[in-house]
């Protein structure tokens, strides 16, 4: 047999490790549009003790090593580039702590944001954390990752920001301790008022090492959850809108969306608002404040608020599957997105620019706009859907994607979780010292380049 | 072009000015209301082009046979006033746009119509429509575009409602049992106003249910309950119907419990208002309206239109009231939904 298969069954058990057909297959690809390349071996660990013994093996054999939570980036971030393991995390999925009071909780490396919302719910009636509109599956550790976004983002930030302290294998095999985890027993800073060195993990896509804990911060949930839909035809308004609602500072999620498609939603812009309460009057009285903040433009017929008593069981879902019904439009169910972080002024630039792209390689579209920090920044989705059994279609979908991560970065935005060649064309665009300190980071990090090989890959 | 039937004589001869005066939305002396009317008549600017919240409520308050609420909308349509936000106008006459995806059942002579409302289908069915079988129709394409008379925009109605008829026209039925409030307004108030004519005999499904009690009396449990009646902005195109509720709320064992806002008085669900006159405007209407239900001592709300279902349920369980349609009413009354405790 095999012997790094071998070493791989004497860490994890053998029905935790795979090179048969089926996995491979299975493991070289994702649900975007990148090209598949296979890995030579799946593991699945259970412990941080197994983990650290896999990242040891692959040092010793110099075989890059990829972790993956449920692989829904959809930019190809677990697609292993240059074979080698395939790190499934999912079976570390425990709930360790919850901090009630501190309000934060510790969940292994591969704990699902379901898993998490269902246990909450169940034990914990008072807290929530910022689950993202991502499938259910979909892991907490590579979230932050990846800088994700979730419910409470427009009022805490990214969920990465939401981090309170990790437990990572590094690329060397040690496992390290980060924020105030390192020093004592709690979990109730990532960093500050030491330095911060959650920062050498988030945002490095699986390069820097593997999160096998991670502390998050918890929120209180209200009693109550609402929304409302406020519509304008009118892309040079959008920012202004924002601007005045999130001024209330009463609002839970602000998303903007537009799509051509059913005709109900053709021509406007949607501003969707989520408010929480305790009580019918808190909700009321923060309604009324938005209303207020609004009057101006309600009074000019230039926005309003639209209807949504029909649609809202869809839109209160956490996660919104809707989300994922937009994939089957053109049917056969794939949909892949550039969303860059920028500035909400520019919201009038990347709506024209979704409809020319989707028009110049005729695609279906879908745009929607997350609200970061309360209007700080927005997660621009320039969205294309495409049937999986059409390679030409895809092939559009992809170059589409490619432009408008062009685009994005062209007019100072920044790259979410960029596939290798935006993370190429962000890098060019850096500040060579910048570069420089990424690179030297890395080097020190992963002197053997094992991890994720292929992915922030400074030259 | 279809040309709105309003004879201005009869209003300048009017000695009420009703139409206006009754208006519970805005205040008018007498004369003040008919001196409006008049402006509205001449052409001018007034205040009713901006205020009214569009109830329907002057259409049935004018005796004369006149259609105040029509020359209210052409007019706004003519000095480009919007009612509604523009998007929110346009979003209603994009969402009802007929685009071939009607959905057509076994069309016998008698065909009942589902208008554009998805809640219909459901309740178009068991004992009391068993006869009708699968006669159906739904979709925009035969929707009554009534709607866009909230918007102003009577260009829309004036396109699309021949349209509609034809499209009755060509499936050759000879009655047509209107399951939204609305599209029976439609037929037997805008149609003729503006002189198109209807190819079929349009009927009121209150005026079918009644009937099919009737033949199903003994099946008929009493509900014993007390309920009121949720009176839609459509409703006013159709007065000649309202006696139905009381009727067929004898029949099966509902006591109609009187209140204020009810009759000519009844406020409307306020998802219009909503949009026209803002959430302060529309809150007041459902507060004072459910408040009312609450005050009468109803257990049950009973809606005629789905649409003002939608809106207020959610609403009027809040204040301990039992939302149901008229026809989930008489469906419980034949045993056929239970009745929740
Ligand atoms: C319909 C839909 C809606 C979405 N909506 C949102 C949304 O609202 N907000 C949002 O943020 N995202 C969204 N996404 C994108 C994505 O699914 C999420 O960000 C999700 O959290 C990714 O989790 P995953 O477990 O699938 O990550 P994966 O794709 O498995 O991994 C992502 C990255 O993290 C790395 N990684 C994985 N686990 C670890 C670990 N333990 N340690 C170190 N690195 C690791 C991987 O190597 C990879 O680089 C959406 C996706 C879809 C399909
Ligand atoms: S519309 Fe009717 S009630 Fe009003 S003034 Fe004219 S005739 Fe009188
Ligand atoms: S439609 Fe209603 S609000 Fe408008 S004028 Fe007539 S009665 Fe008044």
């Amino acid at each position: 047999m095999d012997r790094i298969l071998q070493s791989l069954i004497d860490i994890v058990g053998e029905k935790a490790v795979s090179n048969h057909a089926e996995e491979i297959w299975y493991y070289a690809r994702d649900p975007g549009v990148m090209p598949p390349h296979e890995p030579d071996y799946v593991v699945a660990p259970r412990t941080t003790e197994e983990v650290q013994r896999i990242v040891q093996l692959a040092n010793r054999e110099r075989i890059p090593i990829v972790p993956m939570g449920n692989g829904m980036a959809l930019t190809g971030l677990v697609i292993p580039l240059k074979g080698g393991i395939v790190l499934d995390m999912k079976r570390m999925d425990r709930i360790l702590e919850v901090n009630e009071r501190g309000r934060y909780v510790i969940v292994e490396g591969g704990t699902s944001q379901g898993k998490l919302k269902s246990y909450l719910e169940d034990h914990y009636p008072h807290l929530r954390h910022s689950i993202p509109d991502a499938p259910a599956a979909t892991t907490i550790a590579a979230n932050v990752a990846i800088h994700g976004q979730g419910r409470l983002t427009q009022q805490y930030g990214f969920n990465s920001d939401m981090v309170t302290g990790l437990e990572v294998v590094l690329p060397t095999g040690e496992v390290c301790r980060i924020g105030s985890c390192s020093m004592g027993p709690y979990w109730f800073s990532k960093g500050p008022t030491l330095p911060d060195l959650s920062g050498l993990f988030l945002g490095w896509l699986g390069t820097t090492g593997i999160i096998t804990k991670v502390g998050i911060r918890l929120y209180p949930r209200k009693k109550m959850r609402d929304v409302e839909i406020f519509v304008t035809d009118r892309d040079d308004l959008v920012a202004d809108i924002v601007y005045r609602v999130t001024h209330t500072e009463m609002v839970e999620d602000i998303t903007v969306w537009f799509q051509p498609k059913p005709l109900m939603f053709k021509d406007n812009n949607h501003i969707t608002i989520y408010l929480t309460g305790d009580t019918d009057e808190e909700l009321e009285f923060k309604r009324l404040m938005i209303w207020d903040a609004l009057r101006e433009f309600i009074d000019s017929k230039d926005g309003g608020f639209m209807s949504v008593q029909p649609l809202k069981p869809m839109l209160l879902e956490m996660p919104q599957r809707g989300i994922a019904a937009f994939a089957d439009v053109p049917k056969g169910g794939g949909f892949e997105y550039s969303g860059p972080i920028t500035l909400v002024d520019q919201y009038p630039m990347y709506a024209e620019k979704v409809k020319q792209l989707a028009s110049k390689y005729n695609v279906v579209y879908a745009g929607t706009a997350r609200i970061i920090s309360g209007g700080h920044a927005m997660m621009f989705g320039i969205s294309f859907a495409f049937n999986r059994a059409d390679p030409d279609m895809i092939d559009r979908v992809r170059r589409a994607v490619h432009e408008a991560t062009e685009f994005a970065l062209d007019l100072g935005g920044i790259p979410w979780k960029p596939n290798i060649h935006e993370q190429k064309l962000a890098m060019e665009r850096m500040d060579p010292n910048t570069l420089r300190l990424m690179k030297m980071i890395k080097q020190n990090l992963d002197p053997q380049g094992i991890m994720n090989p292929g992915n922030w890959e400074v030259g | 072009m279809y040309d709105l039937k309003h004879d201005e004589k009869v209003c300048a001869t009017c000695p009420s000015a009703d139409c206006l005066l009754k208006c519970q939305y805005m205040e008018f002396e007498q004369d003040e209301a008919h001196e409006e009317m008049m402006k509205l008549i001449r052409g001018e600017d007034c205040r009713v082009l901006h205020e009214c919240i569009t109830c329907y409520g002057c259409e049935e308050y004018c005796r004369r046979g006149n259609h105040p609420f029509y020359l209210i909308c052409e007019r706004r349509e003519e000095m480009g006033i919007l009612t509604a936000p523009r998007p929110i106008t346009n979003q209603w006459i994009n969402m009802t746009q007929m685009q071939g995806k009607q959905k057509v059942g076994a069309v016998k002579e008698r065909v009942m119509s589902f208008c554009f409302l998805p809640q219909l289908p459901l309740m178009g069915s068991g004992e009391i429509f068993k006869d009708l079988g699968w006669s159906f129709v739904f979709g925009a394409e035969f929707m009554c575009p009534a709607v866009h008379t909230h918007f102003a925009k009577m260009s829309v109605v004036k396109e699309r409602l021949p349209q509609v008829l034809e499209n009755f026209s060509e499936l050759g039925v000879k009655e047509v049992i209107c399951m939204h409030d609305e599209c029976y307004g439609t037929y037997t108030s805008i149609a003729p106003a503006y002189g198109m004519e209807v190819p079929f005999r349009p009927i009121h499904y209150m005026d079918y249910l009644y009937d099919r009690l009737e033949e199903l009396r003994d099946r008929i449990r009493l509900l014993n309950i007390r309920a009121v009646y949720q009176r839609p902005c459509s409703s006013r195109l159709s007065p000649q119907k309202l006696h139905r509720v009381g009727e067929i709320f004898r029949m099966i064992g509902v006591e109609l419990v009187e209140r204020e806002y009810q009759g000519e008085n009844a406020l409307c669900c306020g998802e219009i208002p909503r949009a026209i006159a803002g959430f302060r405007a529309a809150s007041d209407i459902q507060r004072r309206n459910i408040q009312d239900m609450v005050d009468a001592g109803a257990q049950y709300c009973v809606f005629n239109c789905p649409a003002c279902q939608t809106t207020l349920s959610e609403r009027v369980v809040k204040f301990g009231l039992k939302p149901v349609h008229l026809i989930e009413l008489c469906k419980m009354a034949l045993g056929e939904i239970e009745m929740e405790d």
